[in-house]
């Protein structure tokens, strides 16, 4: 905590006054207007004058307008301070209490929930157009993301952790194990990778998408069984930049619920970035044509996020100082090659949905008995929707035929 | 995905991958792993040595082998051959016997196992009853006796393994027919030896454990008493384990025998026992008599020793490590002549005595070689080496040869068909104790050349004069050292690191443990010189940082007499003296590069100046600052040494050395189990993003030297490339006066450039490619006309290979063209990589260069240049085997070799049409009736072929040799 603060010096004319609220208590203090200094100066001035020195806060402070908005860096705290007119009136919140929905426009006047919180979670829409209602802070960087719920079994969960440009560690351990499978044999035991331990503070943990036994099945659309732990860990270093984790959950409780008929259209909108995108949808529930449509269609449909996302320039920069110059990213010239003989992205993220796909009629459609994991919400999703499970059926036994030419 | 791809051009891609590429383990080079059992068929002149893995290995003339492996994963207790046969049969750990004969096929011959046999005693009976502690293949060819824990003889046919129940050898029968007072109340115990009677095939001695022995007629069941049979058949040699030996004269028919002699030659104090002992007699002169073991227990129990008594003549051959047998080799067709020379198969090492040449010189093998004489610590393979160099090497070498036996290899069975390597290959190996050994590597036998040592340049604490504490008048017993197995380096930092050698100019450079960089040059004459230290500070005042490492070797001031060979002419010494990591020569520009874990730097050797020096250290990187502690390595060492020290008093302690180590490895094994199982306890893997704060990100990993575009796409200049563990290049653009005045002018180096790899993986190789896409000749190659000079026209390529990617960039200005994955695919990593080039096996003038990999996993791959696409993999090493996969090295034509234990090298290929493997011929001799056993009026068996299509191969051969 940064106690080094920055004692107002006079009440001079150019002085905002500050009253700031945390839980019922006031508290009034002056900053100097031409000189306000760092957010972080600020924020240990907060907790210094309402003596609340290691709690972690989230601050707010009514505009002009009466809305409620965050300061959380020095950009806003600045402007904060200069449209203050003269009185500025924060709000104080404990992090772990804060309810960022309160935030936006007309939240003081209005209570509404505002499309934010999905915003939130939905990053690639944030990058490719900026959300006109507020600006998209430091604190609300993506760490994470559950993507291609839409074409996944409900059992799976596929995470995406943003380490671009974070400090925080990635922050998790993985150990073998054995898991239970559904085979045509019965249940059998094969062996796992599993995860074993969450760093406090690490990216994984604070994102709450992954947790400790979450058993890995993919990383970054490459199948994990077979290999070796040291394999994937060396996969998942080599990710680490944009790593993409499928796990089975241990705890299966927390599954996301299709909702609507999955027999349509693209009811089962998830929360990735193109799920809306029809051709997904397309693929994923309905195709009439089965096997050739499938794979006749453009990669980037079947695939839930863009190419450019998982080998972007951005994020697979080299850096190269020429002599005497600057650091500038290498820009990339050719197309991208990849190894012809393994499979690359796409066509695996193809195979392994149908490959899951088949898993999960399996343990929903076919041998629900023995579906030991299935739980509550596959219980419910039988039972609510039971036309989806025969799409997937209908479209695991085409598929097959999309394994066997692959 | 196919339909995508045009499907006529996958095709013939695929059929042109098949053309070029195929992968295929070819021989085993160096001293088999862990003997634990040998055999030799005189009448085949075949050497054949069994291991505790279960392989067991034939070996002939030079380029005559055969391997076998035993699909029980049991040491090899006994081989014997069947005598005048091509058969062989195994004993192993398991109490199985095996039989392998050699058969032909398609011309050349093969090694394959007929048959399996574990003999099976009376129902109920204890295991310990049918334990085969002996083997005694009849001379007849056709029956096996097989002495066992219980006491009992078992008589089985041969090659069928039918038991004869009714001519076995039981205990009572021994028992019965020998008078009481020999055997009192005590058992006999077991089997110990079994020997026939050279002259008399009936009669066989049966030597027990408890020490009766009995001449068992196999006819007639009567019964005398012995364990060696002089040639004549007059006399039998036991020896006992009080280290004495008698001999016994035998009387014809008479039961009656009488001790004529009896000796402990090392006698007063208590000896150790005599393990095996032989005797033979020559044409004119006195008998030979050689056996093992016998040392007077105090003083020199721990000494490996075989004696040889020649008349007056008495030595004791002091080996290096524990004997397992030995045998001695004959002149003469039948075997009857003079013994000629004695094969001695210690567990490190097989040596050859010549007992016919004054002095009984050692003679050197042409395979077995202990490569592991100094533990290897570094290999560098060059292809193709002019033959003025091959010449010059050879000729210094073999002025440090004279102390060997002038005479021919003495095993000369079999006839190697191979036909003649196609090109002169050198294997150099940088051993612990600062030596480098030069390989003849073209063929199937790997032969050692040339052996340099750079130990001389320094001042060590090991006297020169130490170890030649031999001859000492009158030293009782007389030993005489033999065997150049000598695992214990006087100095950790002497050892050899990296090595580099143009075989163009005959310049040499060596690194080593302390950060010693050696220059040197091939001189055919003995020179005295002083070599001169440079010493280079990597660190270029970063302070702060304590080296806590073994200190700088101390260089010898005074003028130093180098012998004829690789002489150095200038010394580099890096501060901290730490492990060189990176070394690289041009002899076109006399420049030699060399990278620590600290940071790298240029010498130009012309002028013996350094150019400069580049820190690639991170200051926050402690562990890189501190280097090793010197002291695990002298913990590693008193180890070895304690371990030796229990293994020789278990030496002295054994009486039956091969079951006891049997059960030593049993419990090795159980121990080994134990400790995998200890290890199945969770283990977990931290999943964490390489930072730059990691350890050893500055490590220098790989030095190149081109000549490309750097700065602009018109003007090309030499330049030196360094990768780093961190996933950082830096580029250095030389300037280099004119050839006029490369003496005087100084070299400069600038920075052009510095690639910060995002993926942060270790940078592992560098290659920059011309404008065909062809990898850049090596130095002096064109100037040879022994390539095509590189093209300029077209844009360079710069490829840099990290652990977990391959990564084409544009040149001069570094853009990333395209790149091949590995690890983010696949999960495994680059350990090793080379550029080859592979020929096709249809068209003579198509070839392409690529790269070959060694991953982690230990699979090889063929990545195609300039496309970087795989073409090709194959699983090559087991994934466990770490040294395995670190000891390999490429061959610039698709080989390669890899450390197959601490002695043995596997060679592989990976081209279609660069293969070297055995192809050899073994003729069987031919019977005619069951009376296979010469007569002493001196009719001998034949030598025939089998097949007179073989017989013509072998004439023409042999007329190809004259």
């Amino acid at each position: 905590m940064n106690k080094n603060h920055r004692v107002p010096s006079s009440r001079s004319l150019s002085a905002v006054e500050v009253k700031s609220k945390f839980g019922a208590e006031f508290r009034r203090f002056s900053l100097d207007r031409s000189k306000p200094g760092r957010f972080d100066e600020f924020y240990g001035l907060l907790q210094h004058v309402h003596r609340i020195p290691n709690v972690e806060l989230l601050v707010g402070y009514a505009d002009v307008h009466g809305d409620l908005l965050p300061i959380n860096n020095d950009d806003n705290y600045h402007k904060a301070i200069s449209t203050a007119s003269p009185l500025l009136r924060l709000f104080l919140h404990r992090k772990e209490e804060a309810d960022y929905t309160t935030f936006g426009t007309d939240s003081l006047t209005r209570k509404k929930n505002t499309v934010l919180s999905a915003v939130l979670l939905r990053p690639d829409a944030n990058k490719k157009k900026p959300p006109v209602i507020i600006s998209l802070p430091r604190d609300f960087r993506p760490v994470s993301s559950i993507i291609d719920v839409d074409i996944l079994p409900e059992t799976h969960r596929r995470v995406r952790l943003y380490k671009h440009g974070q400090e925080k560690p990635l922050g998790f351990y993985i150990r073998d194990g054995s898991s239970v499978r559904v085979t045509p044999q019965g249940l059998e035991k094969v062996p796992g990778i599993f995860i074993s331990r969450m760093v406090p503070g690490g990216l994984a943990e604070s994102t709450g998408l992954l947790a400790v036994n979450d058993e890995v099945l993919e990383v970054n659309g490459i199948e994990v069984a077979g290999k070796s732990l040291d394999q994937v860990t060396d996969m998942m270093i080599a990710n680490s930049h944009n790593l993409i984790i499928t796990v089975k959950p241990a705890n299966q409780r927390n599954n996301v619920v299709r909702s609507g008929g999955g027999g349509g259209g693209g009811a089962a909108s998830g929360s990735s970035g193109r799920s809306s995108d029809s051709g997904a949808s397309y693929y994923g529930y309905s195709s009439p044509g089965g096997v050739g449509a499938a794979a006749s269609m453009p990669t980037h449909i079947i695939q839930n996020f863009p190419v450019g996302e998982i080998e972007s320039d951005e994020e697979d920069e080299d850096l190269v100082i020429e002599v005497g110059g600057e650091a500038e990213p290498i820009r990339r010239t050719g197309s991208n090659y990849s190894m012809p003989s393994l499979p690359r992205y796409e066509p695996h993220l193809n195979l392994r949905s149908a490959t899951t796909s088949t898993l999960s009629v399996n343990a929903n459609g076919t041998l629900p008995a023995s579906a030991s994991s299935g739980s509550l919400s596959n219980a419910n999703a039988t039972s609510t929707t039971p036309s989806p499970d025969r799409a997937m059926e209908r479209r695991s036994l085409e598929e097959d035929g999309t394994v066997i030419t692959l | 995905m196919k339909r995508f791809r045009r499907h006529g051009q996958e095709s013939q891609r695929d059929r042109l991958k098949q053309e070029l590429f195929q992968f295929n383990k070819t021989v085993e080079h160096g001293f088999p792993h862990q003997p634990s059992a040998l055999g030799y068929s005189p009448s085949l002149q075949l050497l054949a040595i069994g291991t505790r893995s279960g392989a067991i290995k034939l070996y002939g003339a030079p380029g005559v082998e055969f391997m076998g492996l035993h699909d029980e994963n049991a040491a090899v207790t006994q081989v014997h051959f069947l005598p005048h046969q091509v058969e062989l049969v195994t004993l192993l750990d398991d109490n199985s016997l095996h039989m392998w004969t050699l058969r032909a096929h398609k011309g050349l011959s093969e090694l394959l196992e007929i048959g399996r046999f574990t003999l099976t005693g009376p129902p109920g009976a204890p295991p310990s009853v049918t334990r085969v502690t002996a083997v005694l293949p009849h001379s007849s060819g056709e029956l096996l006796l097989l002495g066992t824990e219980g006491g009992h003889v078992f008589i089985v046919e041969v090659p069928g393994f039918r038991e004869l129940e009714e001519r076995n050898i039981s205990l009572d029968q021994v028992a019965s027919s020998v008078p009481d007072d020999y055997i009192g109340r005590r058992n006999l115990e077991h089997v110990e030896a079994l020997q026939e009677n050279p002259v008399n095939p009936n009669q066989v001695v049966i030597g027990y454990g408890r020490g009766l022995m009995v001449v068992w007629d196999l006819e007639k069941q009567c019964q005398l008493e012995s364990v060696w049979w002089t040639e004549d058949g007059g006399y039998i040699l036991s020896s006992h384990s009080d280290g004495s030996y008698c001999r016994w004269m035998v009387g014809v028919d008479d039961v009656n025998e009488e001790e004529e002699k009896s000796d402990i030659p090392y006698g007063h104090f208590p000896c150790k026992a005599i393990m095996k002992i032989i005797q033979l007699p020559t044409e004119d002169g006195p008998p030979f008599l050689l056996f093992s073991g016998g040392m007077p227990r105090a003083s020199y129990g721990d000494r490996h020793c075989i004696t040889v008594i020649h008349g007056k003549t008495h030595v004791a051959l002091d080996f290096t490590s524990r004997i397992i047998d030995f045998f001695v080799i004959t002149d003469g067709l039948q075997q009857k002549g003079d013994p000629s020379a004695l094969v001695v198969l210690v567990e490190e090492e097989l040596v050859v005595i010549d007992l016919q040449t004054e002095g009984w010189p050692v003679i050197q093998t042409p395979y077995l070689v202990p490569l592991h004489s100094s533990a290897i610590t570094c290999s560098h393979h060059v292809s193709a080496i002019p033959f003025k160099l091959w010449e010059r090497i050879s000729s210094v070498g073999e002025l440090q040869n004279t102390h060997y036996s002038k005479k021919p290899w003495p095993i000369t069975g079999g006839q190697s068909l191979a036909p003649d390597p196609p090109q002169r290959d050198l294997l150099l190996t940088g051993h612990e104790d600062g030596t480098v050994r030069f390989w003849d590597a073209s063929g199937v036998c790997l032969s050692p050349m040339y052996k340099l040592s750079t130990a001389g340049v320094f001042d060590t604490d090991a006297d020169p004069n130490d170890n030649m504490n031999q001859g000492t008048e009158g030293e009782w017993p007389p030993f005489r050292k033999v065997g150049c197995f000598d695992p214990y380096s006087d100095d950790p930092r002497l050892g050899i690191q990296k090595i580099h050698l143009c075989k163009y100019s005959g310049y040499l450079t060596v690194a080593g443990t302390a950060g010693q960089i050696l220059v040197m040059e091939l001189n055919d004459e003995a020179a005295e010189q002083t070599v001169e230290a440079k010493v280079v500070d990597l660190l270029q005042g970063q302070e702060g940082f304590r080296w806590k490492g073994h200190t700088r070797l101390d260089v010898r001031e005074e003028p130093v007499l180098f012998p004829p060979g690789f002489q150095p002419f200038a010394l580099v010494q890096c501060q901290p003296p730490a492990v060189v990591t990176a070394l690289n020569l041009h002899s076109e520009w006399k420049l030699v590069a060399f990278g620590t874990s600290h940071g790298f730097g240029l010498f130009d050797y012309q002028q013996k100046n350094n150019v400069f020096v580049k820190c690639t250290l991170n200051p926050s990187d402690q562990l890189a600052m501190e280097g090793p502690l010197s002291r695990v390595k002298s913990i590693k060492k008193s180890l070895r040494q304690s371990f030796r020290r229990i293994r020789r008093s278990r030496v002295s302690l054994r009486k039956h050395h091969v079951n006891n180590a049997a059960k030593l490895q049993e419990a090795n094994a159980r121990l080994e189990a134990e400790l995998a199982e200890m290890e199945l306890a969770p283990v977990q893997r931290k999943i964490e993003a390489r930072s730059s704060d990691d350890s050893f990100t500055g490590l220098v990993r790989t030095l190149y030297f081109a000549d490309t575009f750097l700065s602009d796409s018109s003007h090309n200049s030499p330049s030196l490339w360094a990768g780093t563990n961190g996933g950082c290049v830096f580029a250095y653009m030389l300037r280099l006066p004119p050839v006029e005045h490369r003496a005087d002018e100084p070299i400069t180096a600038h920075p052009a450039k510095e690639i910060q790899l995002m993926h942060r993986a270790p940078v592992v190789g560098i290659v920059v490619l011309d404008g065909h896409g062809a990898p850049l000749p090596e130095p002096l190659e064109v100037a040879h006309d022994l390539a095509r000079s590189p093209e300029m026209q077209g844009s360079h390529h710069l490829l840099v290979i990290s652990e977990e990617q391959f990564k084409v960039f544009t040149l001069p200005k570094v853009s990333a063209k395209m790149k091949l994955k590995l690890t983010a695919i696949d999960g495994s990593r680059v350990r090793r990589v080379g550029v080859a080039w592979f020929g096709s096996n249809r068209s003579e003038d198509y070839g392409e260069s690529g790269l070959v990999v060694l991953t982690n996993q230990g699979d090889l791959h063929v990545v195609s240049l300039p496309s970087v696409k795989l073409q090709v993999q194959y699983p090559c090493i087991r994934k466990e085997d770490v040294s395995g996969i670190a000891s390999c090295v490429f061959t610039k034509h698709g080989q390669g070799f890899y450390l197959i234990s601490p002695s043995e090298f596997e060679r592989f290929s990976l081209s279609t049409r660069c293969l070297v493997e055995p192809r050899c011929l073994v003729g069987a001799p031919l019977h005619s009736g069951p009376q296979r056993r010469p007569q002493t009026d001196g009719i001998s068996y034949c030598h025939i072929l089998f097949a007179e299509v073989l017989q013509e191969i072998q004439k023409s051969l042999e007329g190809d040799q004259t």
